[in-house]
């Protein structure tokens, strides 16, 4: 018999005959039906290819400089020779867009593995042992997420000396974001862990003689993938609406370093004189890439449900 | 119920003294000390030491820390801005009502825009207005706070010139009242902002409440759609509402301190950026306690709260 098209409203579906084999398909080829099914998720996904092609394999064919400036060339509209135009140093716009999405796109990526990492071992931790380990490891968390990320990030970059930032800017950024951003992370996954640990499956790895490490990691993890995976998508948007505040703030990498954030903090002081193109395209792309995110984060979060629901 | 609210307060302080654990940790890990940073490069190290002995700063951590703390709790007193030589707690006594104006009425505001928009969003599922509101929150959430306030400084301050593009400059509240076309500006974006944050929990809670039984029983009682609504939904949508505000503080502050730089709004947070720029770390310490103190306190009120309006949870 050939696969049934399973949608959210399974009851609906006709009835099987005794005997017949209704096969679901793999957890993971739901999650991935009910996930293409989703227009805006498929809109993401998109964008996101788009933009890591624009970002990544279009400046191997559109060469700029964007290290010496140009001052002859300084706040030109857009035009055939510049497409957007050029910023106050002389640097093109489109050109430059490029490089900024590189440093946000590696950085939020980076940031989005090593924290989720980070959080769901910690939370797991937190969740499976419970009691004083679970109250201290908790109030730990508290502690940090009482303090806003980007208060805590200027207060650390006022302590890396500007030659280090400079040097190693950009895994300084990474370490330090990451190190602020496994909180959420590891507040899902304790309370996902809480949940998991009293499951039966669970249950009988104890009696068996599992040891802890081995429950947490073979069967609470992987169970908990898809709190996991949804998080660390929004975990990329968020890392990358942060870099563009910490980069408008000044905090982050140096000139002539290109950045999201630099472009339109730099193109804001030329508003008044009507100098659009340099902020505009920093922002539409800022815009576009976390709304990418937030869309691929939402509908991976119902195909998970889906696949919750149709167990 | 008593046992719950005594455990969040104890659990509340623990948080609060990892808080200034935290920030006074910070402000001594700087790797030349604070006298470097207060005494210039050029300090003899003599100096350095008269300083520190002056100071206090000679003796360990962990009794300074004490110190601190002993001033802290039992005086309220924060520190000592050497870089502006005021104390801090003078500091933030000046910019505190100013911030409480900008982010208080932004709050209220967005929560008093959420609500309505969440319900009807939640009873138009799924038609135009209801795509055209999650849109808009879409992109919103997806704007840097600053990009939002630049986007309407250019559209209101310098295509049409209706709204300064810079916040009133007085020093006191009342001042400030004085120019309101100055206020709205920031007040606008931070309440966007801050309504952005909100509206995606208010829409999806408004349609949870939706499918729940005491709204079938309100239709079946012959309530009118209207009475329904506004009577029985928009008053449940409230309570999620308050632990909503709770979480997002943070958020909120963080948009704050950006759009009070961008408009040069005299608050906490453009306060926390110049003392940063000065490494002026005694009031960025101060300011790092009183925002974290904020957050906790704001969810400690935010689950007391939900813990007295939904006579349901049960701890």
């Amino acid at each position: 018999m050939a696969l049934l098209p399973i949608t959210a409203e399974a009851e609906h579906l006709p009835e099987i005959d005794g005997g017949e084999v209704y096969k679901q398909g793999s957890v993971a080829q739901l999650v991935f039906r009910t996930f293409t099914r989703n227009k805006l998720a498929v809109v993401g996904v998109v964008i996101v290819v788009i933009m890591v092609l624009f970002c990544f394999v279009v400046p191997l064919f559109y060469r700029t400089d964007q290290v010496d400036t140009n001052i002859i060339n300084s706040n030109l509209a857009p035009s055939g020779s510049h497409l957007l135009g050029t910023d106050n140093n002389g640097f093109d716009i489109l050109g430059r867009l490029m490089k900024g999405g590189q440093s946000s796109i590696e950085i939020a990526f980076c940031v989005a593995v090593i924290a989720t990492f980070i959080g769901v071992v910690y939370g797991a931790i937190a969740g499976f042992f419970g009691k004083y380990v679970d109250a201290v490891m908790m109030r730990v968390v508290d502690v940090l997420l009482a303090i806003p990320v980007v208060f805590l990030f200027i207060f650390i970059s006022t302590i890396v000396p500007s030659s280090t930032m400079s040097s190693s800017g950009t895994w300084i950024l990474i370490a330090v974001l990451s190190g602020l951003s496994w909180l959420a992370p590891a507040r899902l996954v304790r309370g996902e862990t809480l949940s998991l640990r009293t499951r039966e499956y669970v249950q009988a790895v104890k009696v068996m003689g599992g040891k802890s490490r081995r429950i947490v990691f073979r069967h609470i993890i992987p169970n908990a993938i898809g709190t996991i995976i949804v998080n660390a998508t929004f975990q990329i948007a968020d890392a990358i609406l942060v870099l563009a505040v910490l980069q408008y703030l000044g905090f982050a990498l140096p000139f002539p370093t290109a950045t999201w954030g630099s472009m339109l903090s730099q193109g804001s002081t030329f508003l008044s004189d009507g100098y659009w193109w340099q902020v505009y395209p920093a922002l539409v792309a800022i815009v576009l890439i976390v709304v990418a995110f937030n869309f691929i984060g939402d509908a991976l979060r119902d195909s998970f449900e889906v696949r919750l629901q149709e167990r | 119920m008593t046992g719950y609210i005594i455990r969040r307060l104890l659990q509340a302080v623990v948080v609060i003294l990892g808080v200034t654990m935290i920030a006074f940790g910070m402000e001594h890990l700087l790797p030349n000390g604070i006298a470097r940073a207060i005494l210039g490069p050029r300090a003899t190290q003599v100096a350095i030491n008269v300083f520190n002995k002056q100071n206090g700063f000679d003796s360990p951590i962990w009794y300074q820390y004490w110190v601190f703390l002993d001033h802290l709790v039992l005086h309220g007193n924060l520190g000592f801005s050497y870089k502006l030589n005021r104390s801090v707690d003078s500091v933030i006594a000046s910019d505190l009502p100013r911030d409480v104006m900008l982010v208080g009425t932004s709050l209220v505001l967005a929560v008093v825009i959420a609500i309505p928009v969440g319900v009807l969003q939640a009873v138009k599922r799924n038609q135009a207005w209801d795509y055209a509101g999650t849109a808009t929150s879409f992109v919103l959430y997806s704007m840097p706070s600053y990009a939002l306030g630049l986007i309407l400084i250019s559209l209101f301050s310098i295509e049409i010139k209706f709204f300064p593009s810079e916040a009133p400059q007085q020093s006191s509240v009342w001042g400030m009242l004085g120019h309101p076309v100055g206020i709205i500006l920031p007040v606008i974006t931070l309440t966007l902002v801050t309504y952005a944050l909100f509206s995606r929990y208010m829409r999806s809670s408004a349609i949870d409440s939706l499918a729940q039984d005491y709204i079938k029983t309100a239709r079946a009682k012959g309530l009118s759609e209207r009475a329904v609504l506004w009577r029985h939904l928009l008053r449940n949508s409230l309570v999620p509402v308050t632990t909503l505000v709770g979480i997002s503080l943070p958020a909120v502050l963080t948009a704050g301190l950006v759009l009070e730089y961008l408009f040069n709004f005299q608050g906490l947070g453009l306060e926390y950026f110049t003392a940063a720029t000065n490494d002026d770390f005694p009031v960025m310490l101060g300011i790092t306690v009183l925002v974290g103190t904020a957050t906790v306190v704001g969810n400690l009120l935010a689950d007391i709260t939900y813990a007295v309006l939904d006579p349901r949870v049960r701890y």
